[in-house]
This record gives C-alpha cells, structure tokens and sequence, in this order.
C-alpha cells in the first residue's frame, strides 16, 4: 500500500515538480505516464527514498518514509521496495542467482537461495542461474531485474520503463507478468512509462503533464 | 558478503588485478629478502664475534684480517711468528688467547690449526666424539658433518691453500675424531685441529713447495733450532685475543703495530665499518622497494578509479536493494586490501624463494647459509601494516566517491 499527498519537489527554481496524489492499494497496479520532462522518474525516485521531497508525504504501510534517517531509509528500501529500473544493471562479477539474492545478502548476511530459485523457476530462467548476468539476453536480463525485485516480498514494486528497451512481444509478455505477479505476490505495482503499449493493459493511470 | 562481493570483484578484472598483485609482490619480496638478508648476516657476524676482543696478525688491511681470522671469508693478509706472538699472549692482560694456522682445506672446508682453547671460546659442544688432542686429529664442523658425510673414525687428505683444486698432501690423512654441535655461527663449516698438524703436515712438503707451511712465508722456517725454542722460526696466520682491561683493548691497537712487526685489529670496529658500507647498499635498494610499492599504489588507485564510472551503477544497485552508503564504501576499501593482502602474502613466499636459493648460492661461494625460513615478527609486521596502509590510502578517494555517490542522478542519466 502506497499513498502520498502533496508531493513537491524541484531541482532548481525553474524545474519544480508539484505531483497529483498518489494512491495503490495491494496487489494493484498503477500506471503514470508522460511525456519526457513530465518528472515521472523524478516521482520514481521520490517513492522510492532515493530524493527526498520538499514538502509533502509519502506513506508506505503508513510509514512517512522521509521521517526515517538514511541508514534506516536504506533498511527499509531493502525490505519493503522492490525497484525495477529502465536498464537492468547487475553487480557483473555475480552470478545470476547471486544479483537476485543480494538485497537479503547485503542486508542481513543471508542468502535465501530457496527462494530465489523459486522465482527465478516462476521467470522461466531456472537454467540460467549460474551464468553471468552479461551471458543473458536483454529480455531475460529484465526478467532478472524482476526477480530481484521480488525478493523481500516487498510492500511496492517500482518499475521505471520496465518495457521501453523490448520489442514488442517482449514489452507485452513482460508487462503481463508484472501485473500477475504483484497480485500473486500482494505488492503495489507503480509502472512509469511513455511506452503506449501499455496504456491498454491497466486500469488506473495518471498521467503527468 | 560485502567481503565476497569484493572478493568477486577482485578477480572479475583479472588483468588490472595482476598488474597490482605483480607489482607488491615484487616490492614486498625485496623489502623481505632484504631484512632477512640484513637481520641474519648481522646476527652471523655479531654472534662469531663474542669474546673477540682483538685480533692479532701480519700487517695490512685490518678488515682483511678480521674477515679471514673471524669470519673466515678473506684470505688471511699473511703471516706472523709464533714466538713473537706468544710474547703477546702470555702478557697478564690477556684473558685467553687462541692461534689460528691455515694452510689447507677439505673440499673447501677450511683447516684450521688451533688449541683446545678455540672450543671453550666460542662455547661450541660436541654432539659426538671427542675434542682433538694428538696431531692430525680433527674435529669437524656440524654442517661439514650433513653436507658431505664426514663421520668419525673417517679419514681424508688436505688439500693445499683454500680452493678445493690445490695440491693435495698425501703424506699424512687426517682423521675425524669428533663432531661439533650446529652453532649457527662460522665454526659449523670448519674443520679444527692443532696447530702442530697444520706445521707437520708442510714441514713435509718443502721439498716441493716453495711455498711453505702457512701462506705467503717470507723467510725459511728453521726446524733445527727447535731446541731453543721449541717454536722457533714457527708461524701461524693469527691470534684472537679476549684481554681483561677494556684500556688494553684501545692502547694495544696503537703499541702492537709500533713494536712489532703485526698489528691489533678490533673486530667490533671494522665490523661496523663494514654494515655501514653495505649498509649504504642497502637502503638504496629499500628505497627502489619503497618506491615500487608506491608505484603499485598508484595502479590500485588509477584502476579503481578508472572503473568507477562504469560501476556508480553497480553501486546505485546495492543501494537500492538496501546497502547503506558506508557498505559502499567499505566494498572499495576491501577490494584494494585484498589486492595488497594477497600480493603481501606472495611478496612474503617468493621473499622466501629468492633468499633460499640466494642461501644456497651464498653456501657455495661464501660457506655462509641463510636461513629463508626464520619470520622477522616485528618487522614484516610493519611491513604489512605499510602493505594494507597503501591499500587503503590508493582507495580512499575512490571509496568516497563511492560513498557520496548520487543514486537518483545515477539512475535518472543511465
């Protein structure tokens, strides 16, 4: 569950972002769209603790993430938020099943290898575990993004043009499968995008202007 | 599993990682080697020089006659007359005094005409056998005794001079009587005797040498006055003094040479002289080590900071899923001391190496071993604590750039 009110930002006095409120309950999905300039990642990152607002509030499960010092926000982001990013970047030296389980492993020195392998089952990339993430082809290396998303069960799941570097049978097949796995997996999916292949997919959309 | 992740990282750019590894293993090794080199040579000449206060002996260089009476390095600077040198050691001041005569050797092993006196002044034990009394009786060296097999009851001829390739005297065979105890000091690569073997043993050839009894004879010895004096006309290479009275130690250098036709040489001070000279050496090669450290500091730092652009998404990743900013920073820090602990630990092993087979080499041409298995505690050591300070300070700025990384901008210009 994810909720905000009055969320401004600005980067600089000509570049100030005041967003529309924001609301996606469990296992729902919610689509912003915009165009370039519109601030949607700009949101992303706010949601997500990596900016932090000028004024405003966002709650996660009722938690003003911007109330808790950084360390604690660090905490946090790794247990509640999953964040999918325009481009999959992975930690190169890592195996596959190594970049999914890493949140839990930085976090608190475990590694749930059993879990993992489960999601990655649930991806279609069982047999891909052990390789390296740059032996991946683009489309499995995005499923691998997910996958570490999904890892802390989070709360919400941030997803930042999941689908912007696929062709379009890919964008379609991935996008599906966010939608069912934030059901599945009772998260709130945020998707921004300018990509209109989705605007069909979802019900709830914002748009940026 | 910040440790692993660096630890995977590290070997992810084998090539940078080499160059960085090569680089300390070379500078730890030298710095190593030459510690131990230094430590052990000084500890070789301080320990052989105990109870050695001065050394009488012909004229000539005084560093000549030290390193062939004490060390038994040089060749001896020549010879001097016993009975004259009796004079000297029987003089009250004298504690003990022992005479040395060389002529020959064994397979390289010097002979060494002395008395009992040798023994007991060095403090050396016999592990087997007895000490020599009767003439051509020796008492061999512990490492003589492993290194070529010499046991007692064996017998063996001199061979004239001290390379191996000399006349050999085939008129009298020594025989081993007894083994010394390993000292750690010169005495385990000497082959002892009395003096008088040494004498007898020339005495014989001088109906074909020219070249008589100990090196360099400048006159006829004359055997017939024996009734005289029974050492008439006898000479021996040196005589290592211990004195009781510290001023005989400083006035007995300046009357010795006045008076007579030897001189007094004090161990201690040429010895010095000599660490100060190889001294200089080498701290200059400390320095080309140091130097070399610095310059795989400076690969650590170009090679972290060159991949830093690449990897502010690996780190803004880590964040995301969780990683506090002081993880990130430690990540660095711990790539670069692995980097400096492994070429530590390859420095310190091929140190090891090196010095073996320098040991070896330095047995043959010097009969001095070294040890390559002793561990300096105190001074490697600080020599790791440099190694891994190196590491850090070539990572610190990389580190904290790590740290202070934006992640949203990171992520917003990917």
């Amino acid at each position: 569950m994810i909720k905000t009110q009055n969320v401004a930002f600005s980067y600089s006095v000509q570049q100030n972002f005041q967003f529309p409120d924001i609301q996606c309950p469990d296992g729902q999905t919610l689509l912003i769209t915009g165009n370039s300039g519109t601030g949607k990642t700009t949101l992303l990152h706010l949601l997500g603790g990596l900016l932090k607002p000028d004024s405003g509030e966002i709650l996660i499960n009722d938690q003003n993430i911007h109330q808790l010092n950084t360390s604690k926000q660090d905490a946090f982001r790794g247990s509640q938020i999953g964040m999918i990013l325009q481009k999959s970047f992975f930690i190169e030296a890592l195996s596959v099943l190594d970049n999914v389980v890493l949140g839990a492993w930085v976090a608190n020195g475990i590694k749930p290898k059993q879990k993992a392998l489960e999601i990655l089952d649930n991806l279609g990339l069982k047999s891909h575990t052990h390789k390296l993430p740059n032996q991946l082809s683009i489309g499995q290396q995005q499923r691998v993004s997910i996958a570490r998303a999904l890892m802390n069960n989070p709360s919400v799941i941030l997803a930042d043009e999941p689908t912007s570097s696929l062709d379009d049978e890919n964008a379609l097949i991935v996008a599906r499968l966010l939608k069912q796995l934030a059901e599945e997996y009772q998260s709130s999916l945020i998707i921004v995008t300018h990509d209109q292949r989705l605007k069909s997919l979802f019900n709830h959309q914002i748009s940026l202007i | 599993m910040i440790g692993k992740i660096a630890w995977k990282n590290t070997w992810f750019k084998p090539l940078n990682t080499f160059l960085s590894i090569i680089l300390l293993t070379a500078s730890v090794s030298i710095i190593s080697i030459l510690m131990l080199l230094q430590k052990q040579f000084e500890e070789k000449f301080s320990s052989s020089m105990d109870n050695i206060d001065l050394v009488l002996g012909a004229k000539g260089s005084p560093l000549q006659l030290i390193l062939s009476s004490v060390y038994q390095i040089d060749a001896p600077p020549g010879n001097i007359s016993y009975p004259e040198a009796e004079l000297w050691m029987n003089n009250p001041m004298v504690e003990s005094a022992v005479p040395l005569a060389y002529g020959d050797n064994y397979l390289g092993y010097k002979i060494v005409g002395t008395n009992d006196n040798y023994l007991s002044h060095f403090d050396l034990k016999m592990s087997e056998g007895v000490p020599f009394s009767k003439d051509f009786e020796v008492v061999i060296g512990a490492n003589i005794a492993s290194n070529i097999g010499l046991k007692i009851g064996d017998t063996f001829f001199g061979t004239h001079g001290d390379s191996e390739e000399g006349e050999v005297h085939d008129h009298h065979a020594y025989k081993v009587v007894g083994v010394l105890a390993p000292s750690g000091k010169v005495t385990d690569q000497l082959i002892l005797s009395t003096i008088e073997s040494v004498w007898h043993m020339h005495d014989h050839d001088h109906g074909h040498h020219e070249e008589t009894a100990v090196h360099h004879h400048s006159e006829e010895p004359h055997h017939h006055e024996e009734a005289v004096h029974p050492h008439e006309g006898k000479e021996i290479t040196a005589v290592l003094l211990k004195l009781r009275n510290n001023m005989a130690k400083m006035t007995w250098q300046r009357i010795v040479p006045q008076n007579t036709e030897m001189q007094a040489a004090s161990p201690v001070l040429e010895i010095n002289r000599l660490f100060s000279l190889f001294g200089v050496g080498i701290s200059a090669l400390k320095y080309l080590a140091y130097g070399i450290m610095l310059i795989s500091g400076i690969s650590i730092f170009v090679a972290l900071y060159n991949t830093l652009k690449e990897r502010k998404y690996e780190f803004a990743l880590l964040r995301i899923g969780g990683a506090s900013k002081f993880q990130l920073l430690w990540l660095v820090l711990l790539e670069s001391i692995f980097l400096c602990v492994i070429g530590f630990i390859f420095g310190i092993i091929f140190g090891r190496i090196g010095l073996y087979f320098l040991s070896v080499s330095a047995q043959e041409e010097f009969k001095m071993a070294f040890d390559p298995f002793e561990f300096l505690w105190k001074e490697e050591g600080m020599l790791f604590v440099a190694t891994v300070a190196v590491g850090i300070v070539a990572a610190v700025i990389p580190a904290l750039k790590a740290y202070s990384l934006n992640i949203s901008k990171t992520l917003a210009n990917a």
